[in-house]
């Protein structure tokens, strides 16, 4: 249980059962009067925002929630399973992963969030490298980077990148953004 | 890049509260000494005696929502305010002091749960003259610590010199919020539309003072002979920033008592820690306290609207 005067940003709360994190925090108290808490708080499994004001006798629930360090190991299904080192295994849906289990490699390491038991979010390190399967062939001799096309990984995500860039070329992604970072080796070749 | 980049690692950012981050407030850490030696120069040209008072009390003012930190079997002062008036009960008419204060669970951009106070307290004075004496010293401190008498808050320029509007505080709540609250006082209603209807919309381009409090909102306060409904109380508003609250204080023995008695029912019903009142004061009050006005200056926020910065992590060292 929290009490309004534990509010601070980056605290996560439970509001009707699902778990917030508080993005904005901003303490008020005018002249002699009451401390008044606003909050802005971002669902943990909807991404949702929610604004919302506390006084000082409010009370809030903390949220059962644990971060498991664990590596990916297989698709099976639709369950993404991950193991940690005592060999437990966690199952997380492609839902959950969002576009985060086209990033996932054999082995890698992640954080996992859980909520009440539930996997509700997997955070990658925030840079893993990809093969290019599928690109337009690429043109010898421009290094410029602010021009681009769009190529495909494995799982069929599709990302810009830089025109140089040939199929069988591995790349680095940023995975907080999806987006093309760094080219990491040449196709054999090439 | 013609060939593979070698894997970069990402450098994690410097920690918040390393001496990067002390090394870079040096002019923020100048500007507040400035401003010290500034407030006892004011002082001391006209004749105040700097004073200390206990820093561990046994008893903090008894106020509705300012809650103490605890020490051992004592407590941290909220403020100097009762051990000041013990003073001016013995005598001494003019009296100033700067120093820590402690209030539980306040911080934010604008709060800091141990911060510093300017008090000072002037018998034969009444709100007013503590006004005109605020001016004085605001003017006085700017020059001597920017070299001029504006500051700068979200691009609009205040002039410390220039004429300060004083807003009665039933008119401003009649205007914004629809109700005069010395009408009806409802205290959950004052301080609601206060923050949300009537703060937001005080004068931002000069220093703004809001004059006269129900009488329910200023517990220490004296009434005003014309309207007791009324309080002898006012704040001062800096860019919208509240920065100093000031009475014609309550000089009345029997009646600080009862406001002590009602201010304890009231936090109990809050389910808050009750102090016991301060015998000492009463009684130092029941021998007598000349007419007196006092004001309560918070030092780390001047500063911080000296230094043209929005939050009080731009001027403290230590949070």
């Amino acid at each position: 249980m929290y009490s309004a005067s534990d509010l601070r940003k980056g605290l996560r709360v439970e509001i009707d059962g699902a778990p917030y994190i508080i993005t904005d925090f901003n303490f008020v108290k005018p002249g002699k009067g009451a401390s008044i808490y606003n909050c802005k708080m971002k669902n943990l499994i909807t991404g949702n925002t929610l604004n919302r004001s506390y006084r000082s006798n409010d009370k809030l629930d903390e949220p059962k929630l644990e971060e498991r360090t664990m590596r990916f190991s297989y698709v099976d299904g639709d369950a993404y399973v991950f193991i940690d080192k005592n060999f437990e295994q966690v199952n997380v849906s492609a839902e959950v992963l969002g576009v985060a289990r086209f990033f996932l490699v054999e082995d890698i390491e992640v954080d996992i969030l859980i909520h009440n038991d539930r996997p509700i979010g997997v955070e990658l390190p925030t840079f893993i490298e990809k093969e290019i399967k599928e690109t337009e062939p690429g043109y010898r001799g421009n290094t410029a980077t602010n021009v681009t096309k769009s190529a495909k990984i494995e799982g069929g995500y599709e990302l810009q990148v830089p025109l140089f860039i040939n199929q069988g070329d591995v790349v680095k992604i940023d995975t907080r953004t999806g987006e093309y970072a760094d080219r990491v080796s040449v196709a054999k070749g090439s | 890049m013609a060939t593979g980049a070698p894997n970069r690692k990402k450098l994690a950012p410097p920690p918040a509260g390393g001496l990067r981050r002390l090394k870079a407030l040096g002019p923020a850490l100048a500007l507040k000494s400035a401003l010290l030696a500034a407030i006892r120069g004011f002082f001391h040209l006209r004749d105040y005696l700097e004073v200390e008072t206990p820093v561990a009390v046994a008893t903090p003012a008894l106020e509705l929502h300012i809650d103490a930190v605890r020490a051992g079997n004592k407590f941290l002062r909220t403020s100097p305010e009762l051990h000041m008036k013990r003073l001016l009960c013995a005598g001494y008419g003019r009296i100033f002091q700067v120093g820590p204060c402690f209030r539980a669970g306040e911080r934010g951009n604008l709060h800091n749960p141990e911060f510093t106070m300017l008090e000072w307290y002037r018998a034969k004075a009444d709100y007013m003259d503590i006004l005109d004496e605020t001016r004085e010293l605001l003017i006085d401190c700017a020059q001597k610590c920017l070299g001029r008498t504006w500051i700068e808050k979200n691009g609009v320029k205040i002039n410390i010199a220039d004429n300060w509007q004083i807003l009665p505080v039933s008119g401003l709540f009649e205007k914004h919020a629809g109700w005069d609250p010395a009408r009806d006082y409802d205290e959950n209603r004052f301080e609601t539309d206060l923050v949300a209807l009537v703060e937001p919309r005080l004068p931002r381009d000069v220093p703004a003072v809001m004059k006269d409090y129900p009488a329910g909102a200023a517990a220490l306060a004296r009434l005003k002979k014309t309207d007791p409904r009324l309080a002898e109380r006012w704040e001062l508003y800096l860019g919208g920033i509240e920065i100093a609250n000031a009475f014609s204080e309550l000089t009345d023995a029997s009646e600080q008592r009862k406001r002590f008695e009602d201010c304890a029912r009231r936090r109990a019903a809050r389910g808050a820690e009750i102090y016991e009142p301060d015998r000492e004061f009463l009684a130092a009050l029941e021998t007598g306290m000349p007419d007196s006005a006092g004001i309560a200056l918070g030092i780390d926020r001047l500063a911080m609207l000296f230094a043209g910065a929005d939050s009080l992590d731009q001027v403290l060292p230590f949070r």
